[in-house]
């Protein structure tokens, strides 16, 4: 590698690298700063850098790659999807669903989402692809009734985990907003401990929006994990970093794609060495 | 926010003290705080460069205007220069062209493609008495053919029958014949979510373009969008060739930077923007309105 004096132009560089994987101004600010304080007008290779912004990455991220924990005393795990319009929070169920059947673990799906055209079919193809019961009404159907189903019907079958799918929203509709609590609300009745996890689909396009989405979602519904999905494409989620120092919300699995299969732990040193484009 | 860059850039005004003619001094301190208000915005950094470079030039030596101070004048040419690039001309869906006219939905998974869709049908349909077919070409994502075929039958649009087992490609020829044989005005073929840079599957919707010959090819893309818009537009667009952007979720709260962004990088016209789930929420582009929205207005 050939080393090269640590200078403003250079620094500018990677703090340009950090924009464009969505860190965001700030983040990227700070963290050119932190640099420029250790290692200004030393010799150092491209590499070193890169290296040594993945490792202040992968400590602010280390904290909140933590996996999901399915406690077996509740029964059934009771774990709600929410999140914004097409993030992946139907996709996602059915790759839960599979990891959950895969470790032995009887899981129901509740097809929560009453609103969006086909959506009642579409869970039910993952149910089938996954080997799960569906809880399901029509379209146009009350949601947290349909929920409160679920949940009695899922408790009495001696599930292990139920899945609860609802329709994206965003995050600016206090009516939507108020729906999801009305479906938390109905839940509770039947088990006031749960939801046990409420899950948030974050898609790795998003930029800066992502602050909002997490600030109300977890305001109306106390979010307690995220799933960052699309990880697959070309966007980095460089969001998260801000989140993670933000919010310490856990980041239990990223999307890697369509499939069933597509769904791996959220590794803090793979996504901090791929945001400043090492891998 | 808007008033926030107003008044970051009053604050820097009022300690230089200056009136009359903007300083390149002046006007360098302005577009800092200016840059770093489109990045919150999700513009991709390339598209903030040559912003910032075209207000520079702009703005160096214009005189501030009575009654206003100098931050507000900046914040002024900032946006007057983001409705230009944005397109001060509103440009709708073209249609000139012997029916059958086929119209093809682009994007990545999720961003509001079959929605958008089942609106422009319901706008061809009630604004321009068209006559028009829907039909489904996404055979991967469960459920989907269904999804567009019920937005159908809710909005009374005719959708292609469903042949299970057929792919895309084969879809895309049959819409065409059926559209031909039928008497279709439109024929808008409704694609699976691909990501850009999928090879196969963006070799995939090549085949497509190629088979139905669209007279308008639209990106459907998410007003969430960060920097990644860039990418996104850029392979889109040189791999099989828009004629235009939609961009959906303006009902949200994001900023919309990646509408300026993907300007940039294409050159194509922001055509209409998704307000809301419903198949009626589609409104033309407008630019003084993501303008004000990227500033925080
Ligand atoms: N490439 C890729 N696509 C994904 C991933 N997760 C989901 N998708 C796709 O994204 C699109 C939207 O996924 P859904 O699961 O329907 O999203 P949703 O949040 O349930 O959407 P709504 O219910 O409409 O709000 C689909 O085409 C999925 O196949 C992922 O990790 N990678
Ligand atoms: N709030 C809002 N939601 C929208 C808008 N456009 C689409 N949606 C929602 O976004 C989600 C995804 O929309 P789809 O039309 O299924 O997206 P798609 O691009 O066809 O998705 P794939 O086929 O999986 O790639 C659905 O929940 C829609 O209701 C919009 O303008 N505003
Ligand atoms: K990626
Ligand atoms: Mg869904
Ligand atoms: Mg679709």
């Amino acid at each position: 590698f050939t080393k090269k004096k640590l200078d403003d132009e250079a620094l500018e560089e990677l703090e340009e690298l950090l924009i464009r994987a969505d860190l965001g101004p700030v983040t990227a600010a700070r963290l050119t700063a932190g640099l420029a304080k250790t290692r200004f007008g030393k010799e150092v290779s491209a590499e070193e850098v890169k290296d040594y912004l993945a490792t202040e990455l992968q400590k602010i991220v280390e904290p909140v790659a933590r996996p999901l924990v399915i406690d077996p005393s509740k029964k059934p795990h009771i774990i709600l999807l929410v999140g914004v319009n097409g993030t992946g929070k139907t996709t996602t169920i059915g790759k839960l669903a599979r990891q959950f059947r895969d470790e032995g673990k009887i899981v129901w799906l509740a097809a929560g989402d009453t609103f969006r055209a086909a959506a009642v079919a579409q869970l039910k193809v993952w149910g089938e692809r996954t080997g799960c019961p569906v809880v399901a009404r029509d379209t146009g159907a009350d949601a947290a009734g349909l929920a409160y189903d679920a949940v009695e019907q899922a408790t009495k079958a001696g599930a292990d985990v139920l899945l609860i799918d609802t329709a994206g929203r965003l995050q600016n509709k206090a009516g939507l907003m108020e729906e999801l609590r009305k479906i938390v609300r109905v839940i509770k009745k039947l088990n006031p401990e749960a939801p046990h996890t409420t899950l948030l689909t974050l898609d790795a396009t998003t930029g800066q929006n992502a602050h909002s989405q997490i600030e109300v979602f977890k305001d109306m519904v106390a979010i307690n994990g995220l799933i960052l999905t699309k990880l697959d494409g070309s966007a980095r989620g460089g969001v998260l970093v801000a989140l993670a120092e933000k919010f310490k919300l856990p980041v239990h699995a990223i999307g890697v794609g369509e499939g069933v299969y597509d769904m791996r732990p959220f590794e803090a040193r793979a996504f901090s060495r791929a945001l400043v484009g090492m891998e | 926010m808007f008033d926030g860059l107003t008044g970051r850039l009053g604050d820097i005004f009022d300690r230089l003290r200056k009136r009359g003619a903007l300083s390149e001094d002046d006007v360098n301190a302005a577009l800092r705080e200016v840059r770093i208000a489109l990045l919150e915005a999700d513009v991709a950094l390339p598209a903030v460069k040559s912003f910032i470079q075209g207000v520079k030039e702009k703005a160096i030596g214009t005189e501030v205007l009575r009654g206003i101070n100098p931050g507000q004048m900046v914040v002024k040419i900032v946006h007057d220069h983001l409705v230009e690039l944005l397109g001060a001309q509103v440009e709708d869906l073209d249609l000139n062209a012997a029916p059958p006219i086929p119209i093809l939905m682009l994007g990545l998974q999720g961003s509001g493609k079959t929605t958008t869709s089942a609106k422009i049908a319901v706008r061809l349909k009630k604004r321009d008495k068209k006559k028009v077919l829907l039909a489904s070409l996404d055979t991967r994502r469960p459920a989907a053919q269904e999804q567009l075929r019920i937005l159908g039958e809710q909005t009374g649009v005719a959708s292609l029958p469903v042949i299970p087992g057929q792919q895309p490609v084969e879809i895309a020829r049959r819409a065409m014949e059926v559209g031909r044989l039928e008497g279709y005005d439109v024929v808008i073929l409704d694609t699976a979510g691909r990501l850009a840079i999928d090879e196969e599957l963006m070799a995939e919707v090549v085949a497509i373009r190629d088979v139905a010959r669209p007279v308008e090819s639209l990106l459907v893309v998410d007003a969430m969008t960060g920097q990644d818009a860039v990418t996104v537009a850029t392979n889109f667009n040189e791999r099989v060739g828009i004629t235009g952007i939609v961009m959906t979720r303006i009902d949200g709260d994001a900023r919309g930077g990646a509408a300026l962004s993907m300007r940039h990088v294409t050159g194509k016209p922001i055509k209409l923007m998704g307000m809301g789930e419903k198949t009626d929420a589609l409104e033309p582009f407008h630019p003084d309105r993501i303008a004000g929205r990227i500033l925080g207005m």
